[in-house]
């Protein structure tokens, strides 16, 4: 499927994608994130539950830390 | 150690009284000034001009260096100075860190100015003592120690031939020394060197504190840009600063319950979030190395890759299992962030102190890179031991990694050998090989003399001799304008390329940290954008060290509804956090977010401006060595093809079908380099200046920073 990730064009394999199975593929580890799909936040607690599909827009922000 | 038959041998050779005034709202209103060429000590006084444009901490440093020096003065040379300087906001202890002090000289490095900001008790102590600043020039004939007593209000200037010199002792020796007992150790700060700051320009500060727990000495570090060289040039031994106690409120702010308040609700974010955050209680910024290496951020082999697979013997949880865990690790009082991780008896295995069973502050996520991945270790044991020898040798462990980094690589490319390295066989992995070269560096002996000059040094020496391509040296050697980069692969964040080599002291990333918003969120992805976070982070950051504060609890825990805010990436309420406390302390109802960065305006750009005072300061000085922005070698390249063969095509629009390694290498860094150009004119037109990166009048006049001085150094520069 073709979605829109953090402003960008992606394109994954399979369809109908869980938030977590993206951030596995992506190898998003970082813990400090904001999660928005088409413009609604979603909370950590449901990552594994909700689905992206083809034409989705988004948006995993990480926000700063270290230095 | 005998103690008493130390302070015996000490001879006084100076000594200045003075009288003893409450702080007024965060400022004692004066400086203290020691020469150590003609043992005169005095005070000067802080004009309201000083506090209104410099503020204090970093920016009373450059204030007192700019005076101090003139733009001919060498490192090396008398009327060089040390400044350590606190802020109007250092010493509170009702908000997390609170307890930094800015040291402001002119580098060994890189010849210029140097600020490094550090942990530990003396800027808040010098403080309660009685001074804002404290500034250090001229040279002593010999070891000698720098005694500020705010007991019994005086200084001393005493001869002191018998104390070691390595921080880990001396800092011991010296908090015994100055106490009336054990439970008067936490009122002794020290700040002291290291034996390889004598054979060095990389030399490092130590900064004490008393660790009330463990009942041991701690030390923190002013690592960047080789001040401890310049300390141990003046043959200080050490400054010492007494006080009788710290209570709740001896900066005499206006408002406490204002500062309490913002303190309870961030000890409560620590409480309820850390955890789920950054972990900074358990791990403290060694969280960030697999994340890091997850990224392809960690350096590996002098920054040739971003990851290993080996990383995960070097992960976070593996440091977790080093640190000695629930003990409070606040490098300053009330500071609930933790972070100043410890190894406890920890028995060293080689150099001067082997078979000693010591305490190892940190490592700090840098270290984890620099002693490490860096150099192709991934040796936990190995990591420890020489962040300990770094930090009582006194040298940063920053410079030091990405020096090893370097001779490595040049050793693996026969630019280094056997016979140039005094026998040291100086390949990626070789622990032991590292380990004996950092000895070397505090005996003075070997190659250690020649790696403790630094990269940039290290690569002109090489080139003079005919040791490698000089363009290969300069694209691998990572330093800009003579400072070893610290620990992040930027190749794939242009705006980090920016944050690190338009900084005005070098490549460090105290000024902005930009690789998530760039490269992953792609948060910022115009010029435009790349300018304007390289204002606003840059500046907001120079503001920590304007008033003693830390950066580490602004960003590595935030609210749990700080998703819902318009910018998250700044945190608003933890800058509201900070607006309260300026004001609660300085009493000025006129400050707010706005006024916070033109602040650090004003100072940043006297600090370019000294720079270029000193000829250095324009657009050629932000040039970066090219691993910085790109793949050098083939073997780097093809390592990340995919990456980069989409790129070509992508964004290039050139097919790398058909194409040598060379020649795509050659594609992308034509391309890259033409970006990073891009960038310095959109941010320097957004820092309001000229195309060749000198600040304009205008821009001057319209922050309030128009100094007849600065005009002066800046008005045949104008040519847009």
């Amino acid at each position: 499927m073709k979605i829109i990730l953090n402003n960008r064009t992606e394109v994954f394999d399979k369809n109908n994608m869980s938030i977590s199975e993206i951030m596995e593929i992506k190898n998003f580890s970082y813990q400090k994130i904001i999660v928005k799909l088409n413009n609604i936040i979603i909370e950590k607690e449901d990552f594994k539950n909700t689905i992206v599909k083809e034409g989705d827009n988004l948006v995993i922000l990480h926000l700063l830390a270290g230095g | 150690m005998n103690i008493e038959a130390i302070k015996k041998q000490h001879k006084q050779i100076a000594e200045w009284k003075y009288e003893w005034h409450p702080i007024d709202k965060g400022y004692n209103n004066r400086t203290l000034y020691v020469n150590l060429s003609n043992n005169e000590i005095k005070e000067k006084p802080v004009s309201k001009e000083m506090k209104e444009k410099f503020v204090g901490g970093k920016g009373f440093g450059l204030r007192l260096l700019w005076d101090g020096t003139k733009p001919t003065t060498k490192w090396n040379d008398p009327e060089n100075e040390i400044i350590i300087s606190g802020g109007p906001i250092c010493g509170i202890t009702q908000y997390s860190g609170t307890g930094k002090a800015l040291c402001v000289s002119i580098s060994p490095q890189t010849d210029s100015i140097m600020d490094s900001n550090v942990g530990g008790f003396f800027g808040p102590f010098s403080k309660f003592a009685g001074f804002d600043a404290v500034e250090v020039q001229g040279k002593a004939d010999k070891d000698v120690i720098i005694f500020i007593d705010g007991v019994n209000h005086k200084v001393e200037i005493l001869d002191a031939p018998a104390e070691p010199i390595d921080s880990h002792v001396l800092g011991e020796v010296l908090h015994e020394m100055y106490s009336d007992d054990e439970k008067d150790r936490k009122n002794v700060a020290v700040v002291s060197a290291g034996t390889a700051a004598d054979h060095s320009l990389i030399g490092m500060l130590n900064f004490t504190f008393w660790d009330n727990k463990r009942k041991l000495v701690r030390l923190k570090q002013a690592g960047r840009g080789g001040i401890g060289t310049v300390f141990r040039d003046k043959k200080i031994k050490a400054i010492v600063a007494k006080i009788d106690g710290v209570k709740g409120n001896l900066n005499n702010v206006v408002d406490l319950e204002a500062i309490m308040e913002r303190g309870k609700r961030f000890n409560r974010e620590m409480r309820e979030l850390d955890d789920k955050q950054c972990e900074m209680k358990k791990k403290g910024t060694a969280h960030l190395t697999n994340i890091m290496n997850d990224y392809d951020l960690l350096p590996v082999h002098n920054f040739k890759f971003g990851s290993h697979p080996d990383a995960n013997k070097i992960h976070g949880d593996v440091w977790q299992s080093y640190f000695t865990q629930g003990v409070p690790d606040g490098c300053w009082i009330g500071c609930n962030m933790s972070c100043a991780k410890g190894v406890d008896n920890y028995e060293l295995r080689s150099g001067p102190y082997k078979g000693d069973k010591v305490i190892v502050d940190g490592p700090e996520y840098e270290t984890t890179s620099s002693l490490g991945s860096i150099a192709g270790i991934f040796n936990p044991d190995f990591t420890i031991e020489a962040n300990f020898y770094c930090d009582t040798y006194g040298i940063c462990t920053i410079s030091w990694g990405t020096i090893l980094g370097f001779v490595m690589e040049c050793y693996e490319n026969g630019i280094l050998n056997d016979e140039r390295t005094g026998g040291l066989k100086l390949n990626f992995g070789n622990a032991d090989a590292a380990m004996d070269l950092l000895h070397q560096v505090a005996k003075g002996e070997g190659f250690g003399l020649i790696a403790g000059l630094g990269v940039r040094k290290m690569k002109e020496l090489f080139a003079e001799k005919g040791w490698g391509d000089p363009q290969f040296l300069q694209d691998i050697g990572m330093e800009n304008k003579g400072l070893e980069y610290s620990q992040y692969v930027s190749k794939e964040s242009l705006a980090q390329q920016g944050g690190y080599a338009m900084t005005n002291k070098g490549p460090q990333h105290d000024e902005a940290w930009l690789i998530f918003m760039d490269m992953v969120n792609n948060q910022i992805p115009t010029f435009e954008d790349k300018a304007e976070a390289l204002h606003y982070f840059p500046m907001f950051r120079t503001w920590f060290g304007l008033q003693g504060l830390c950066k580490l609890p602004w960003n590595d825990v935030e609210p749990e509804n700080n998703a819902q805010t318009d910018e998250p990436a700044k945190v608003p309420e933890h800058v509201d956090n900070y607006v309260t406390i300026y004001k609660a302390v300085t009493g000025n109802q006129n400050f707010d977010k706005y006024e916070m960065i033109t602040q650090s305006e004003r100072v940043y750009n006297f600090q370019r401006i000294f720079n270029l005072r000193r000829g250095y300061g324009t657009r050629k000085h932000d040039a970066q060595p090219y691993r910085a922005a790109g793949p050098v070698t083939v073997e780097e390249y093809e390592s990340r093809a995919e990456r980069y063969d989409k790129q070509m095509k992508e964004l290039i629009g050139v097919d790398p079908e058909g194409k040598t390694t060379e020649e795509k290498i050659a594609i992308t860094r034509k391309y890259r380099e033409n970006r990073y150009e891009q960038l310095l004119d959109a941010v320097y037109l957004r820092r309001g200046w000229t195309k060749n990166g000198v600040p304009k009048i205008e821009h001057l006049k319209k922050i309030k920073m128009d100094l007849p001085e600065l005009i002066e150094i800046i008005k045949d520069h104008q040519e847009d």
